[in-house]
């Protein structure tokens, strides 16, 4: 069924840090490596050593320059680089569902996790138009439409070791910028992690409600404009032990300023 | 968006094929035996070899039946299904005109409001996306449904009637054109939104994900179409609008009847051709594209 479920039991999904986020595309490389394996069709690649190397992927890694506006104390103004990891954000109201024809694309009513069925799918892409983010991708090798499962296949998998019951992107971070929890529940670390960080929709006048929440980069620390104001704790220690030179340097530097 | 050409055949053929079912269901126009025989052919043709063109794009067309399953929430659903209703019925009132010499009035009638119907839902699949600006406007069914229905008019003879569509197409085509170079910047998502970094400073993408194309930049960020865009729309006024309109001012031969539904049919077909190819989705954003 493609019509969306009134509401759902939890609210599963991802809390991205962009404050946290290095860019290092691990998340990108673990989320391939399981999900090429596992639930579904493989991820395929096509012309993977040629010259037109391309594949599916369910999480890419952007990255973003930000020009901070100049403003009186600061003329100048960095830019700041934000690497920003992006997958599916499994909204509450999610145009990709409800535009399937043949009801292979749902909601699930126990987690919120949007999921396509692949033997339903014909790969018409329609979803693919719906979702504003970019996050369904269409199989070349199989014609049907892959997306972020939110590791559907591990978090309840209790074959597992515990800590590995989480998506196979956050589980890899380095970084810890992913979390994953129930963002249902007021009282989740994830929750209470976004409320603490004002946590953000991505495209909120789409009006697709997404689950998954961003967490805005911190204000960057600043290098004080006065050259009195600064504090540098080294300078005692860096200052020139003898100003004269002695010994084998001292005769050269005489002997060199005679030539 | 990429301009699937089976999804630019679908669109104009069947489009011209359902308008030209309206006219003949509505009992406009009741031709009877090898007449009537030859209208309804041409109506087929073009309505069920633009559905059969629809289905090339499709990954898995075998599982294409599944399609009508969920017409509750699918406007694509809901195509497939008035579509074939459409086509059932009508081809019950074209076997009594062909056959019996009669015309069965409700069930014409019912047909003429199926066909009109599945015009309307093939436009709704475009109107409903939030994601494309240029589409989502109650201006896209008004073309759709303005441009099918001139266009079976012409195809039906019907002078006096396609006199008045394809202005109307004509003007709603240009309205539609005028509103939709806006409607990016109109709609509210940029950059800004779409990282939501706007509140530190202009936001510039950097580095995109990968170095090569993938799957999202070919169905959505397609620019090569755009560059001819101003010709194009010329070509589709000329060609599917201002040609065919002057064509039925002159007296009536086959030979002037045959030259304007080939010019409407090109016309329609460039013109559809710019509706995906213009069309931007705001997917472009995350990698700095329109």
């Amino acid at each position: 069924m493609t019509t969306l479920p009134e509401t759902t039991q939890r609210k599963m999904g991802l809390v991205i840090d962009l404050d946290t986020c290095v860019g290092c595309h691990a998340c990108v490389v673990s989320c391939k490596g399981w999900n090429t394996e596992n639930y579904g069709a493989p991820l395929s690649d096509q012309d993977p050593y040629g010259d037109d190397p391309r594949g599916t992927f369910l999480n890419r890694v952007h990255s973003y320059e930000v020009q901070p506006l100049a403003e009186s104390g600061m003329p100048h103004p960095a830019a700041q680089l934000i690497h920003f990891p992006k997958s599916c954000l499994h909204c509450e109201d999610a145009p990709c569902v409800t535009v399937c024809p043949t009801g292979a694309s749902y909601k699930r009513v126990e987690d919120g996790i949007v999921l396509v069925n692949e033997s339903d799918c014909i790969g018409c892409g329609l979803c693919a138009w719906a979702c504003p983010y970019g996050a369904r991708e269409m199989d070349e090798a199989e014609g049907v439409m892959k997306k972020c499962t939110l590791c559907v296949d591990r978090i309840y998998n209790d074959n597992l070791p515990e800590e590995d019951r989480v998506p196979a992107c956050v589980r890899t971070c380095p970084a810890g910028a992913r979390h994953f929890g129930d963002l249902g529940d007021p009282d989740s670390d994830v929750s209470k992690l976004v409320a603490e960080r004002g946590g953000m929709d991505l495209m909120p006048e789409q009006g697709t409600k997404p689950v998954n929440q961003y967490l805005p980069p911190r204000p960057k620390d600043r290098v004080m404009a006065a050259p009195d104001a600064q504090i540098d704790v080294l300078a005692p220690l860096l200052a020139p032990v003898a100003e004269e030179p002695k010994g084998f340097i001292g005769w050269l530097d005489k002997a060199l300023e005679k030539i | 968006m990429h301009p699937a050409p089976s999804v630019i055949v679908f669109t104009t053929l069947s489009g011209l094929g359902f308008g030209l079912l309206f006219w003949l269901g509505l009992g406009v126009i009741v031709p009877t035996g090898w007449v009537a025989f030859t209208f309804f052919v041409i109506a087929y043709l073009l309505a069920v070899g633009g559905l059969m063109a629809s289905t090339f794009h499709l990954g898995h067309p075998e599982r294409a039946l599944k399609a009508f399953t969920q017409w509750r929430s699918s406007w694509l659903s809901r195509e497939g299904v008035s579509s074939v209703a459409a086509l059932v019925v009508m081809a019950i009132y074209g076997a009594g005109l062909v056959f019996f010499d009669t015309a069965w009035l409700l069930v014409g009638i019912t047909g003429a409001v199926l066909s009109a119907v599945t015009v309307f839902t093939t436009s709704m699949i475009y109107t409903q996306m939030k994601t494309v600006p240029r589409w989502n406007t109650p201006l896209t069914p008004l073309l759709f449904m303005a441009i099918a229905l001139a266009g079976g008019a012409l195809l039906a003879g019907q002078v006096a009637i396609a006199l008045i569509l394809i202005p109307i197409a004509a003007l709603a085509q240009v309205a539609w054109w005028l509103r939709g170079d806006r409607a990016f910047a109109q709609s509210g998502t940029d950059m800004a939104t779409a990282t939501g970094l706007g509140n530190i400073g202009t936001v510039r993408a950097f580095e995109p994900p990968h170095t090569g194309n993938n799957y999202l930049l070919r169905e959505f960020v397609y620019v090569v179409g755009r560059k001819h865009a101003q010709k194009l729309r010329m070509i589709a006024l000329l060609f599917g609008y201002t040609i065919p309109f002057v064509l039925l001012l002159v007296p009536f031969s086959h030979i002037a009847a045959l030259v304007a539904v080939l010019a409407h049919l090109g016309g329609i077909a460039a013109s559809r051709w710019l509706f995906f190819a213009e069309a931007e989705h705001v997917v472009g954003l995350y990698y700095g594209k329109r």
